[in-house]
């Protein structure tokens, strides 16, 4: 579904939307290609699929490619991507190559239409080895990585540091991901979509209708976790946190939420362990829900009280600012992008075990009050920091730069038309 | 530059975005933070006093600076983190300037703590730069009640430049707006004089908004006869 800029003012502010297209002034007409590795799953489609569209409809020719694979492809680019995240397992020689010959086989494919991008933005690992394999690229490249970079494997590291090394530019969710490259590091955090499936406002039938579906009762509290099954989400801790909870609230409800993506060869073992752990608790929901079921997920999120997110490592944790969209206090894990999203008494909690949560969960479930306070506080949180709409800002402005070619502090561009 | 006035013309409405870049720097500990404060960039003085009002973010931190606040969560130093809070910015003829006060309460209190104050390293100060994108909006406003009927509907980033950038781009530092009324001529002096009473140290774009949007308002209603 394509929405028009302008469906954005009510929600955004009409000079938000107007400064955009102000900025996107010397940007039109130039070619932007945005490559990751899958269309569907996870925060990072997710984000493209409304920027390039909205990117289009200012003018600029934005299109979005994928790098595709065999599953040893897949292996190779999800071991990057724990090893990055801290794993020690390092990533094996013979998924290396195979790494290598797919990134070759998807130049061969993607070559002619990067070679003549003004602009390239590579999202994470997958496709970095794309711009070694573009000789002639007369744009300037960006690498995006959305994940954490705090303490890298570091064997790992020095692997994707080769790859990265030449792009022109590099953009982080947060300074302490950033690591040392030869090039300018621009720090911005991802958003999230005000008016796509998963967030926009729903009735309270349909909120209803879903609780039903999955035999949850409306009238005991609940909290759910929305995430893919991950050990860097954490799902056994979320079970070990709510079962300290339901000793003293033993009316209490979790719903564990996820899909799989398809550059996650990982999810169906987690979800085996996951299953293992919740045992024969009726009132513990394993919901497995397929990629495009965001209505679904948007009307579990506000059936929840309480939204947990409690992530032992997390780039930035797009669930934590769904669930503050929708007006709930968030329990998160006290790492990446989730602390700049959690003050606590203020949008929710960080925590750091089970404990923990569980006993941010005692207490929210008891005051009501604060639970509403701070509900409302976390919209608003997210609609002054973490719409698309900012996040559409701050590519304008980096493109803008990388155009200008300066590194001044400061840019003026004059007067935009309107 | 788009926002410079005379006393004949009319308020050029400026908007701007900002971009946060990482330097790569980074300071664990108190004595490490003067080192690295002698030699950054001064576009990262910037971005620690300013660059909150326009980032992602908590919007009311602690203290108004990014070293205080750092003082405070990071070193867990409240002594210092309250005397990092009162540095005034536009009190300081350039961003040099400014450096040196940083440095100089820092030294003092090195001297006075028998032991460094240091962060995890989970916690080390990292020091951005930032790049400022303006431009020009095109819109002009000639009297006050047209900038009363403007505001409700004015971005943070064009009130961040005019109130907050203005303060220190400008020889005088003053924001835009009382510039602009001083240039009108007495009849405004009662309305520059409100806005001369907000503080920007502990006043967020939020607020501030609010507060223009009702002194301009107040004024087209009692005052513009």
């Amino acid at each position: 579904m394509s929405v028009s800029l302008k469906s954005y003012a009510p929600i955004a502010g009409e000079a938000v939307i107007q400064h955009l297209r102000q900025l996107a002034r010397p940007l039109r007409g130039k070619k932007v290609v945005h490559v990751n590795a899958t269309r569907v799953g996870g925060g990072v489609a997710e984000i493209l699929t409304k920027l390039v569209p909205l990117e289009r409809e200012l003018k600029i020719d934005a299109t979005w490619e994928i790098v595709t694979g065999e599953p040893e492809f897949y292996q190779c680019t999800k071991g990057f991507h724990n090893a990055l995240q801290g794993s020690p397992m390092d990533v094996p020689e013979n998924l290396l190559r195979a790494y290598e010959a797919t990134s070759a086989e998807n130049a061969e494919r993607l070559r002619s239409t990067l070679e003549a991008a003004d602009f390239v933005f590579i999202h994470d690992p997958q496709p970095a080895m794309l711009l070694q394999l573009c000789p002639r690229r007369k744009g300037k490249w960006i690498w995006r990585c959305h994940i954490d970079l705090s303490r890298p494997n570091r064997r790992v590291w020095k692997y994707i540091h080769e790859l990265v090394k030449g792009y022109d530019a590099s953009i982080f969710s947060l300074a302490a991901f950033a690591r040392a490259l030869p090039h300018t590091q621009y720090l911005i955090p991802p958003s999230i979509d005000p008016l796509s499936e998963k967030n926009m406002d729903l009735d309270e039938a349909e909120v209803l209708e879903v609780q039903k579906r999955f035999e949850l009762d409306p009238e005991r509290p609940m909290i759910a976790q929305v995430s893919r099954f991950d050990r860097f989400k954490d799902p056994l801790g979320v079970i070990q946190a709510y079962r300290i909870a339901k000793d003293f609230i033993p009316g209490l409800q979790l719903v564990l939420a996820g899909g799989g993506a398809s550059d996650d060869p990982e999810g169906e073992a987690v979800l085996q362990e996951v299953k293992i752990a919740a045992g024969d608790d009726r009132d513990l929901h394993i919901l497995l829900l397929p990629p495009d079921a965001h209505r679904t997920i948007n009307a579990l999120q506000r059936a929840a009280d309480i939204i947990v997110q409690k992530s032992i490592k997390e780039g930035f944790g797009l669930t934590v600012t769904e669930g503050l969209w929708k007006a709930k206090p968030v329990i998160g894990g006290n790492t990446g992008g989730i602390r700049i999203q959690l003050v606590n008494h203020y949008t929710g909690f960080l925590v750091d075990t089970p404990e923990g949560a569980a006993l941010r969960i005692r207490y929210l479930l008891h005051n009501s009050g604060r639970r509403e306070t701070m509900g409302r506080r976390a919209r608003e949180f997210v609609r002054e920091n973490f719409l698309i709409t900012r996040l559409v800002r701050d590519h304008l402005s980096l493109m803008v730069q990388l155009l200008r070619g300066s590194d001044e502090d400061r840019i003026e561009l004059g007067t935009l038309p309107r | 530059m788009p926002s410079k006035k005379t006393r004949t013309q009319p308020f050029a409405v400026t908007d701007c975005a900002m971009l946060s870049i990482a330097t790569g720097v980074s300071a664990q500990n108190l004595r490490e933070l003067r080192e690295r404060l002698q030699t950054i960039q001064p576009g990262c003085i910037y971005y620690h006093f300013w660059g909150h009002h326009l980032r992602p973010g908590f919007e009311e931190p602690e203290y108004n600076n990014d070293f205080a606040n750092w003082a405070n969560q990071g070193l867990h130093d409240r002594n210092l983190a309250e005397r990092l809070s009162v540095i005034d910015p536009p009190s300081y003829t350039d961003l040099d300037a400014l450096r040196e006060e940083l440095i100089d309460v820092i030294e003092e209190r090195l001297d006075e703590t028998e032991q460094v104050p240091w962060a995890k390293s989970e916690n080390a100060f990292r020091f951005i730069r930032s790049t400022l994108i303006v431009f020009d909006t095109g819109i002009r406003l000639r009297t006050p009640e047209e900038m009363a009927e403007f505001l409700p509907q004015i971005s943070p980033s064009s009130l961040y430049y005019h109130f907050f950038d203005a303060r220190w781009r400008t020889p005088d530092r003053v924001d835009d707006f009382r510039a602009w009324l001083d240039g009108l001529g007495p009849r405004y002096a009662s309305l520059s004089a409100i806005i001369a009473g907000y503080d920007p140290s502990f006043i967020t774009l939020t607020a501030l908004k609010t507060e223009l949007v009702a002194t301009f308002s107040q004024f087209r209603q009692g005052g513009s006869s």
